[in-house]
């Protein structure tokens, strides 16, 4: 099929000087950004709450391992739990103070779960465990030169180490840890390193101030990134309406491409505005816009030679190398209506919202909604008294009228608004039809798993359709429908094996039957031959014989065993080959539906 | 449980209600555009359209037990009598109006389920049952326009005499219904042509049937709705496909075959700027609820129209055709929507192995 969405365009933005090639994605959605509430002001700094409460469950993976008990004094940055596997974060103290407990308590998640979680009553002293930095950190960007050379002493290994001890993860939303993302880069052929800078969703600056206030930590610590997947190009996408980050980084970077000109006289780090238009920022669509390559679907990045970062989480990596910090705060944008002073705001990751919010002049009697994430793709908390984890980069408190109420949703136009706003290039309304209609196959056939769930659709469609919700609703059926079939399967195959264990055991016990009434033949045979003879040595002959005719008949049962499996696995093969996508979903698309899943607890959209 | 508020939280940029009422506003131009040329007739025909489509439709929407003020405020049977009213013939009697609006509204509109699941165009439903349950009075009373009164010497009437005449079929002494219409330009040219009694320049000299772009009268009406259109497109309240492939195919379609007999066939412009092609163009065939809903279906729908305008107008038995075209092709918009549907991101090859819906 000839139609392209890649129309190759030149687009002078706004901040000048940038003629870079960019491609363009479609559908998208102009959307206000309501950013300038919130990042005018410096970065503030929390102060440390009473109790802190730690999740042991803050990225994509096993949950921690818890390593302390209560009653333990503990220091900041202190580890609390170890990674519990390859796909696993560690979790440290973010306060100095004593364990008072390690219990199931409410965590910020759409549907209001509890998780495991180390409560620290703080001591007040803030007091840091001692760090290991790798590089020390007056090693600065300003002699670029010598910056990359020291980095460049480091083993991907060392670096990588640092990185998976420091807990850092997906800061961007996706919250999968990054070492082990590194880890695999390095092993892929990846030759093009973006870093997410877009921030395309309204009211979120986290990214934005992180950029203009500390861009070289961003700088620095893309450069280490950069190192362990050793990619030729890098290039960090950032909407247009954020000039100030964009310069930041710009006179950060000069020098440092100054002294890395390579022959084809392409700098190796480039900054990229990408004209703000929602979702700019989704990992899909940055690497649409800036490669024109496309994800293929059920497919990572990786496929075809692209790794994306956040910028924060390269922060993150700059604060483990060159501090030895591991990842225990965070900024938060705190903003909305009912926020007296919007801001950005240095978490201590455990600390109450509540405690946040108060900081930041909450007006308790103008709270209408308070949303985690950002308006497009955060949740509604139900109670601000849960901690901020690596996941919080925006706290939306919004005031009555500020954002849409549930809607009294209209019947489907059939206007096409929501296509025309997909990113996906989905079809929105039909898949809005066989959810409803609770046609799960048909739906699939409609790409309900290539949704980001970016939310443009709804937010398009005039009838007030809460399209994604039905999306949601859908995938999560699908998967419940896959998760009792596959409980199906193990049992069926476990009654299979079971009949096969049965019928050998009858067998086997014919054949032992069988083999002592042979036996018995024999011994009377040999002993009426030898009778004369003297009975000790025929014993003994005859003692190792049937030794091993065991030992054989071990075997054979063994090998009945592994028939049995075998013919059950094959079996099983086939009637999933048979079946249709649902069953079907590659380890792929079935990270990419625990992608999904994860995504609605995030707000922003790249790790 | 499963509704219960998730995001997106963001005020919705549109709602249907704010659409219709804007579509219908930007019919404006065109309305009092056609209004000047045609009379008061244009006026008193959208006003009776409204009272009967919102009478209409609260008392089925009643009998449905829907919520009557939540679906009356979506303004979706406003634009459809507004729509209507500017197509129905300016002298057209009370009963015309109503007995169309009854087919819109009740027979086309809510007896497939209302708003969102009707299949066909209500407004052209209502319009070509019309034309064929009523030839005479959907083709005669058309008001001679108003740059052509002083060559026919023909006679307007005011306000209250239209009204008059609308709804009790009384015309003022001493005027006679031959010396308040005339034909149109489409129906002239038409008749002309196929019956072979006069060829394009002749018809030409007459003075009476072609403007400066298309015909007499019209053109003006054309240009204004096309005004209203274009604002429509900048608003993005309509998307471009199905107007330019409309249009241009309308225009490619005149262009061929003029070039083949100059003398007997109209010039694009006057395909373009003639009859209902500019509200049929941007305020009919952009229907939501009944046109493609694909770019590239659009591309066609709009392509499709755009040629039945052309047969119809120049070999079939009708001088204008845009109702017939649309209802045409609403018919084909299940087809078009399935096999035109767009490359989701991430898929190289098209999903060939939906069924049908
Ligand atoms: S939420 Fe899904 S269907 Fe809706 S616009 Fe985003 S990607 Fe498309
Ligand atoms: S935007 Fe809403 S009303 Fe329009 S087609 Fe999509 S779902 Fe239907």
């Amino acid at each position: 099929m000839s139609q392209t969405h890649l129309q190759k365009k030149n687009i002078s933005t706004s901040i000048k000087e940038n003629l870079y090639k960019l491609w363009s994605f479609p559908g998208g959605i102009k959307v206000s950004g309501n950013k300038s509430q919130s990042n005018q002001q410096p970065i503030s700094t929390a102060k440390t709450a009473r109790q802190l409460i730690i999740p042991l469950t803050q990225h994509i993976g096993q949950a921690a391992e818890p390593i302390v008990k209560v009653g333990d004094k503990v220091l900041k940055g202190q580890i609390l739990a170890h990674a519990n596997g390859a796909i696993s974060a560690p979790v440290h103290a973010s306060g100095s103070g004593v364990i008072t407990a390690i219990e199931e308590l409410p965590v910020p998640h759409p549907s209001g779960l509890s998780a495991l979680c180390v409560v620290i009553d703080t001591d007040g002293y803030d007091q840091w465990i001692e760090c290991t930095p790798l590089i020390s950190e007056n090693n600065t960007l300003n002699t670029s030169n010598q910056s990359q050379q020291t980095i460049n002493t480091l083993s991907n290994e060392q670096i990588n180490k640092q990185i998976a001890n420091a807990g850092i993860v997906g800061l961007g939303g996706a919250l999968f840890p990054s070492a082990a993302k590194l880890h695999t880069a390095e092993k892929m052929h990846t030759d093009t390193l973006i870093i997410n800078a877009a921030e395309c969703e309204p009211y979120i600056t986290c990214d934005d101030v992180l950029m203009r206030r500390r861009p070289e930590e961003v700088i620095l610590g893309i450069l280490l990134i950069k190192k362990i997947v050793g990619a030729k190009k890098c290039l960090i996408g950032i909407e247009d309406n954020k000039p100030e980050a964009y310069q930041a980084l710009l006179s950060c970077i000069s020098g440092y491409n100054f002294a890395h000109k390579t022959n084809s006289a392409e700098p190796q780090i480039e900054i990229i505005p990408v004209p703000a238009r929602y979702p700019a920022g989704g990992e899909k669509q940055l690497i649409q816009v800036l490669t024109g390559k496309e994800v293929p679907s059920g497919g990572l990045p990786m496929d075809v030679g692209i790794i994306c970062h956040n910028v924060t989480t390269a922060a993150a990596v700059y604060q483990a190398v060159y501090r030895g910090e591991p990842l225990i705060s965070r900024i938060v944008t705190i903003t909305g209506g009912a926020i007296k002073t919007p801001q950005n705001m240095e978490v201590p990751i455990g600390t109450p919202i509540r405690d946040v919010l108060n900081q930041a002049g909450l007006q308790q009697d103008k709270i209408e909604k308070v949303i985690m994430g950002g308006p497009m793709m955060g949740f509604a908390l139900s109670s601000i008294d849960v901690p901020v984890t690596k996941a919080t980069n925006c706290l939306l408190i919004s005031e009555k009228g500020e954002l849409s109420t549930p809607p009294p949703a209209m019947p489907c136009i059939r206007c096409a608004l929501c296509a025309d706003s997909c990113p996906m290039s989905l079809l929105p309304q039909q898949m809005y039809w066989y959810a409803k209609a609770r046609d799960l196959e048909k739906v699939q056939d409609y790409n309900l798993f290539d949704c980001i769930e970016c939310g443009g659709c709804s937010y398009a469609c005039p009838s007030n359709i809460p399209l994604v919700q039905y999306y949601r609703y859908a995938k999560t059926e699908i998967q419940n429908e896959e998760r009792e079939r596959n409980k199906a399967n193990i049992a069926r195959d476990r009654h299979e094996f079971r009949e096969e264990r049965l019928q050998k055991a009858k067998l086997a016990k014919a054949e032992a039957a069988r083999l002592r009434k042979e036996k018995l033949a024999k011994k009377k045979a040999l002993d009426a031959e030898k009778a004369k003879q003297e009975a000790d040595k025929a014993d003994n002959s005859d003692d190792s014989n049937g030794d091993s005719k065991e030992k054989s008949k071990a075997a054979d049962s063994a090998d009945l065993i592994q028939e049995a499996i075998a013919r059950a696995k094959a079996k099983k093969a086939q009637q999933q080959s048979q079946r249709k996508n649902t069953e079907n979903l590659t380890e792929a698309q079935q990270k990419q539906i625990d992608e999904a899943n994860t995504r609605r607890r995030k707000t922003s959209q790249t790790d | 449980m499963f509704l219960a508020q998730s995001s997106p939280f963001l005020k919705p940029a549109l709602s249907v209600s704010k659409m219709m009422r804007v579509v219908t506003l930007l019919m404006i131009p065109g309305i009092l555009t056609a209004t000047y040329v045609f009379g008061y007739g244009v006026l008193i025909n959208i006003f009776l359209a409204i009272i009967f489509a919102l009478s209409f439709e609260a008392i089925i929407l009643y009998l449905r037990k829907r919520p009557i003020k939540v679906y009356l405020n979506d303004n979706s049977a406003l634009l459809t009598a507004v729509i209507i009213g500017v197509a129905l013939p300016p002298l057209a009697p009370w009963w015309l109006t109503f007995v169309g609006v009854f087919f819109a509204i009740v027979v086309a509109k809510q007896l497939y389920g209302g708003l969102g699941y009707n299949t066909f165009n209500p407004a052209m439903v209502a319009y070509a049952i019309l034309l064929v349950s009523f030839p005479a009075q959907m083709t005669t009373y058309w008001q001679t326009p108003i740059m052509m009164l002083s060559q026919v010497n023909g006679q307007t009437l005011s306000l209250l005499e239209t009204i008059n005449f609308q709804l009790f079929a009384q015309l003022p002494d001493g005027v006679a219904m031959d010396a308040l219409t005339s034909a149109s330009p489409l129906g002239i040219v038409r008749t002309s042509i196929l019956s072979g009694a006069a060829t394009i320049s002749e018809i030409d000299a007459q003075g009476t049937t072609f403007g400066m772009l298309g015909g007499i009268g019209t053109e003006w009406v054309n240009l204004a709705f096309l005004a209203g259109g274009l604002f429509m497109l900048r608003k993005g309240l309509i998307s471009w496909h199905i107007p330019l492939s409309l249009l241009a195919t309308l225009g490619f379609l005149s262009l061929l075959f003029g070039s083949f007999e100059l003398d007997s066939n109209p010039s694009p412009l006057f395909h373009l700027f003639s009859g209902a092609t500019m509200l049929g163009a941007f305020f009919i065939a952009t229907d939501p609820v009944t046109a493609s809903t694909t770019p590239r279906g659009r591309i066609f729908y709009g392509a499709g129209i755009g040629a039945l305008i052309y047969i119809i107008r120049t070999w079939g038995g009708y001088p204008d055709a845009v109702a017939f075209s649309v209802l045409i092709m609403n018919m084909c918009v299940p087809l078009l929507d399935y096999y035109t549907q767009p490359r989701v991101y991430g898929h190289q090859v098209d999903n060939d192995d939906q069924e049908l819906p």
